[in-house]
């Protein structure tokens, strides 16, 4: 049996949106930035896509810059905005600890230019609470930049709130919302976001789109030049096919929205509840409520991660450790560290990311090849399994 | 990330060999630490200078129980003199390869292996001192039986 746990990495391409692409790579191939009839043609299409998501978003359509990734949105935001607004005055950036390093890495540039770089640290619960932006910001921040929903541990943000300090300081609010999509509804003017950033493939779109939502009015420097496209925010040839999947990809998860989160969170807590009773001396990291019903990041103490996920992928399961970025390099996970796990706790852990088709059959047998994985790796252990009492006897 | 492990490397990993621990060894080793991410513990059973025996456990990833496993597997009868020269490149070669951030791995096997080995020939070098090798310990033994069991009447 295969099953496909790792959908915070990227998701299964919707059959849907697969259909609503096929023409627009096959027949309707003209370049929307030609002035014949095919071109335009095909303008109006991308003009209709861009309204559509902007209207699902609650963002001013002007604002919508689509770009070939998150990562690529997350750089553009922040290097282009900090580069095209800075002065004596204003010339500090905040962003949280727990950024996906799209973001921290663009931050960490502009504290090489000389702006100054301050971190927002995370609870232990793994939130980024506001009084701790409170406690950071002040009139020389330009601009902040908190995720809507961490990557590893799926903790969700309260963004609308740490817009609104951010706004008291006269200062912009930036947040990556690439997970965040459809957990959270996103009313980008309501709730005070001048930037925002996505990538169709975290909820069932194509790869190699995303787009930056830039406020209409804010002054940004264009990270990537040539033909002006995307108002001169961002050049290059349109994505056509991949723009449409993103807005259809878009559409179909907020009208799926409801029947989604109730079953993804009946599959999540069912995983949860079935690890813990059949396998003995497990943690969730991060704070179990306030997250997103897709997410569950398991601590096992006594195993390493790495050897868990791949027993578990010879037996056709596809989890993560920490995330996809960080297995790469192979250092432990900067987010779990953040919200306090001990060092020795850092090498073992993994992220079970659920998504729209996962099924109750799959989480059964992902449950039954656990405890086999476990027990395996358990047996042979020079590290005794953390017992449950330990942790109460020091509360 | 490349990290394609070959089919032997996953054999050694999926069904190691010689896990487990040997009580009473003659020699023991611990290398690395949970904090590092890989930790393996070494046990040696010696008999005229060659491995009879060897065993491990491991806290680690897959290469880590992979290279371990292979190791144990090729110096078992091996002299300790020889086993301790086992350079870690042959473990790579006998798996086939292993991705480049996970040769260290084959480094840590061959230094446990070592620091176990090392334990063995201090723990002899200290008989030695004592007198001759094996009735010394045999009165070692005897002598702790001895002991215990005065304490034991004691404590009655």
């Amino acid at each position: 049996m295969k099953v496909y746990l790792d959908n915070s990495a990227t998701t299964k391409l919707d059959s849907r949106v697969f259909a609503a692409m096929k023409p627009y790579l096959l027949d309707k191939y003209a370049n929307p930035s030609s002035i014949h009839l095919e071109g335009q043609a095909l303008y109006l299409a991308l003009e209709k896509a861009r309204n559509e998501v902007a209207e699902i978003l609650g963002a001013q359509t002007r604002g919508i810059i689509f770009t070939a990734s998150a990562t690529e949105a997350n750089n553009l935001i922040i290097k282009g905005f900090a580069r095209a607004n800075r002065t004596s005055q204003k010339n500090k950036i905040l962003v949280s600890e727990l950024e996906h390093p799209a973001v921290l890495e663009a931050a960490r540039e502009l504290a090489d230019e000389g702006f100054e770089l301050d971190y927002l640290k995370a609870n232990k619960r793994g939130i980024i609470e506001s009084s701790e932006l409170e406690k950071k910001i002040d009139d020389k921040v330009l601009l902040v930049s908190v995720m809507a929903v961490n990557n590893e541990i799926g903790t969700i943000n309260d963004i609308t709130t740490l817009a609104k300090i951010t706004h008291k300081f006269g200062a912009y609010f930036h947040s990556d919302i690439v997970q965040a999509i459809p957990y959270l509804k996103i009313e980008a003017e309501k709730m005070g976001l001048d930037f925002f950033s996505l990538s169709a493939h975290k909820f069932n779109g194509p790869k190699g789109v995303g787009l930056a939502y830039i406020k209409p009015g804010l002054k940004i420097k264009a990270q990537i030049v040539g033909g002006g496209q995307e108002e001169n925010h961002r050049a290059g040839t349109h994505n056509l096919p991949g723009i449409i999947g993103l807005a259809e990809a878009l559409k179909i998860a907020y009208k799926e929205r409801s029947s989604y989160l109730k079953n993804v969170r009946t599959l999540r807590d069912y995983l949860w509840r079935s690890l813990n009773k059949e396998i003995k001396g497990l943690k969730v990291n991060g704070c179990l409520k306030s997250r997103v019903p897709a997410n569950l990041n398991i601590m096992f103490g006594s195993i390493e991660g790495e050897a868990i996920l791949m027993d578990l992928a010879y037996k056709g399961i596809s989890v993560s450790t920490g995330s996809a970025c960080s297995a790469s390099n192979l250092k432990s996970s900067y987010v779990l560290r953040a919200i306090g796990l001990e060092a020795y706790n850092l090498n073992s852990n993994i992220r079970f990311s659920l998504g729209k088709y996962n099924t109750k059959k799959e989480i059964d047998y992902t449950i039954k090849a656990l405890k086999e994985t476990v027990a395996r790796l358990r047996s042979f252990s020079p590290v005794k399994t953390p017992a449950k009492s330990k942790s109460k006897t020091k509360k | 990330m490349a990290l394609n492990y070959t089919k032997k490397t996953l054999d050694n990993f999926l069904k190691p060999k010689n896990i487990g621990k040997i009580s009473n060894p003659d020699g023991y080793a611990q290398v690395g630490n949970m904090t590092c991410g890989d930790q393996l513990d070494f046990f040696l059973k010696v008999e005229k200078g060659k491995i009879k025996d060897v065993k491990f456990l491991s806290f680690g990833c897959a290469s880590n129980i992979a290279t371990a496993s292979i190791l144990t597997e090729k110096v078992k009868g091996m002299t300790v003199i020889a086993a301790k020269k086992y350079p870690w490149q042959k473990i790579v070669s006998e798996l086939g390869g292993l991705p480049t951030q996970k040769v260290h791995c084959s480094v840590m096997a061959v230094q446990g292996l070592k620091k176990a080995i090392e334990n063995y020939e201090m723990e002899e070098e200290k008989k030695g001192k004592k007198g001759k090798k094996k009735p010394v310990l045999k009165k070692v033994k005897a002598k702790v039986k001895v002991k215990k069991t005065k304490t034991k009447t004691k404590v009655k």
